[in-house]
């Protein structure tokens, strides 16, 4: 049976204690989006400003959450940052990736592995990996970065 | 704070729950969330299985045996259901999917034919979103306008100026008790107000009708909506109560089978109520499982249903404050006698998701979110609330349960 310690590790805690990129930045040039967990009670605004070769210049998020909402989402900003649109999007498959391994032991598979998108560094994010064993909690997790998603295709149209 | 006597022994009544005798991680369910949805009793159970066993079948229509049974039993629990709510004729009680679809139903038939822009329609800010969005619906479609009546500080509806929002209003829907805060309405005041001023009431019954005594004639209301499933009740089962001079003028909802006398190329003619707004084929087992839920709640006494809440909350209140003090913030009046046993609360700054969590895994089940009153929950300044309720199951040992699980995520989650 999985524990809070699976769900709830230090890293998480400090990033929800300590979440970075607080704030806001000015629209425009930044972007801003807004996000709902359908798990209701969790909401995202977050703000980005992508430069002339479309990297994360800056990105800040606001808005409120529970620990794993919030965590990842600050997780997510410093794992973003200077990144290329390509890179993110990568990383985003990585840590999508790793929150879905309750979908194939649903599908019966033999063992709980990982699907791993092994170039990818993850980083702090592997923090988030117990998320799996709680699966009403995984769309905390991952509001920050669907939001991220939806943003990137906002500001790039 | 005196806790008075209470008429029912919750621990006693657990045993006809068969749900409740069940283990969650390895201990025994401590459920808490009946203003979700309530457990059922085995005589609610064994009522819909004795009707898929022994005499399912299409209403209204067969000659045979079994036909005339499944008809017979359906009309029996309407009729039930009509006397649990003090209504004067069965004509008077509607079956709908869920409270949701009562509510619409009166929002799209009633309103459609008798509302036109700049038409006045008057809610509360404690509105479920049932109350809400279909009302939004006829702003967009019809040009409705709508006002809202305010909250005191505690969690009241703010009744200083009803008689100005009323002014001119052509409808007043307003819930009988809130979902999150507890809040019983005045609801005579509030319909007598709506009658003054020529409105039409609607009442959302979903949290008082399960919870204690319902006459709609002492409500003088118009319209009642309330759901099977919070009542002992299946899911799936609603109700709509409605004056029957209203509902006779009220053009049809849905269009099909059942609500029509005659259907021919160039048109149709619509059956007798309430079959006219009852369009398809019902659902049958939950209607009779609806009624089965009312006889076993008429057995165990509104009244002490009533009673036995106030009781629990008393205790749920003093318990609470007592352990925790400033940690906790429960929303809605302080008063237990004016409020239902449903506890929205803010806890050591936690957000409800992760005290959810941890209840979780102590086998406490309470729910986390906004309720569906996103409205409520800006003007209450939170983005949502863990939230504990009580039904005729619950005991104090459940609340003592919730209390040491709110400890646990105190500590766990201690800066």
């Amino acid at each position: 049976m999985p524990g809070l310690e699976d769900l709830y590790r230090e890293i998480i805690l400090d990033h929800y204690r300590n979440p970075r990129n607080r704030g806001e930045l000015e629209t425009p040039p930044a972007h801003r989006v807004e996000g709902f967990n359908p798990l209701c009670g969790d909401e995202i605004v977050l703000f980005l400003d992508l430069d002339a070769d479309g990297r994360v210049a800056d990105i800040r998020i606001s808005g409120q959450g529970c620990s794993i909402s919030q965590s990842s989402a600050s997780m997510m900003s410093a794992a973003v940052k200077g990144k290329s649109i390509a890179e993110i999007d990568e990383l985003t498959r990585a840590f999508k990736a790793m929150m879905s391994i309750h979908e194939s032991a649903l599908e019966g598979a033999e063992t709980s592995e990982p699907v791993e998108v092994p170039e990818v560094k993850l980083g702090d994010l592997e923090a988030l990996r117990g998320v799996v064993k709680f699966p009403v909690r995984i769309k905390c997790a991952t509001l920050a970065w669907n939001t991220l998603a939806q943003g990137i295709d906002e500001a790039s149209a | 704070m005196a806790v008075s006597t209470d008429p029912l022994d919750g621990t006693v009544l657990k045993d006809q729950f068969p749900l409740l005798s069940r283990n969650v991680h390895g201990k025994p369910i401590i459920y808490l969330d009946s203003a979700a949805t309530s457990q059922k009793p085995l005589a609610v159970l064994n009522a819909m299985d004795e009707y898929y066993r022994t005499i399912n079948s299409n209403v209204h229509r067969g000659v045979y045996l079994i036909a005339e049974e499944a008809t017979n039993q359906m009309e029996i629990a309407r009729d039930r259901v009509r006397d649990f709510i003090g209504a004067r004729s069965s004509a008077e009680i509607i079956f709908t999917k869920n409270a949701t679809e009562s509510l619409n139903l009166v929002a799209m038939s009633w309103g459609r034919a008798n509302l036109s822009a700049g038409d006045v329609v008057v809610l509360s800010h404690m509105e479920h979103h049932a109350n809400i969005v279909p009302w939004h619906m006829l702003v967009a479609e019809i040009g409705i306008e709508l006002r809202w009546i305010p909250l005191d500080t505690e969690g009241r509806l703010d009744l200083t100026d009803l008689d100005v929002l009323l002014e001119g209003a052509k409808v007043l829907s307003v819930t009988a008790m809130s979902n999150v805060l507890g809040t019983m309405n005045p609801v005579r005041t509030l319909t007598d107000a709506a009658r003054r001023a020529g409105a039409i009431s609607i009442i959302d019954g979903c949290q008082s009708v399960p919870h204690s005594p319902t006459n709609v004639q002492e409500l003088g209301a118009d319209f009642l909506a309330f759901s099977g499933h919070k009542m002992c009740g299946p899911t799936g089962i609603g109700v709509l109560f409605g004056r029957e001079e209203l509902l006779e003028a009220m053009p049809p909802f849905l269009g099909g089978g059942e609500m029509i006398r005659d259907v021919r190329l160039d048109g149709f003619t619509t059956n007798d109520l309430p079959w006219k707004f009852e369009a398809g084929t019902p659902p049958i087992a939950e209607i009779i499982g609806l009624g089965a839920a009312v006889e076993w709640l008429q057995g165990v006494g509104m009244d002490n249903v009533r009673a036995h809440e106030i009781a629990l909350t008393q205790y749920t209140m003093s318990t609470l404050s007592e352990r925790f003090g400033d940690r906790i913030r429960i929303h809605g009046p302080s008063n237990p006698l004016e409020r239902g046993g449903v506890f929205s609360f803010d806890f050591d700054g936690l957000h409800p998701h992760d005290i959810s969590q941890v209840l979780d895994e102590h086998a406490v089940c309470v729910r986390a979110g906004h309720h569906c009153a996103k409205p409520l929950m800006k003007i209450l300044g939170v983005g949502a609330t863990a939230r504990a309720s009580v039904y005729v199951y619950n005991d104090t040992s459940d609340i003592d349960a919730l209390a040491d699980a709110l400890e646990a995520a105190g500590a766990f989650f201690a800066f």
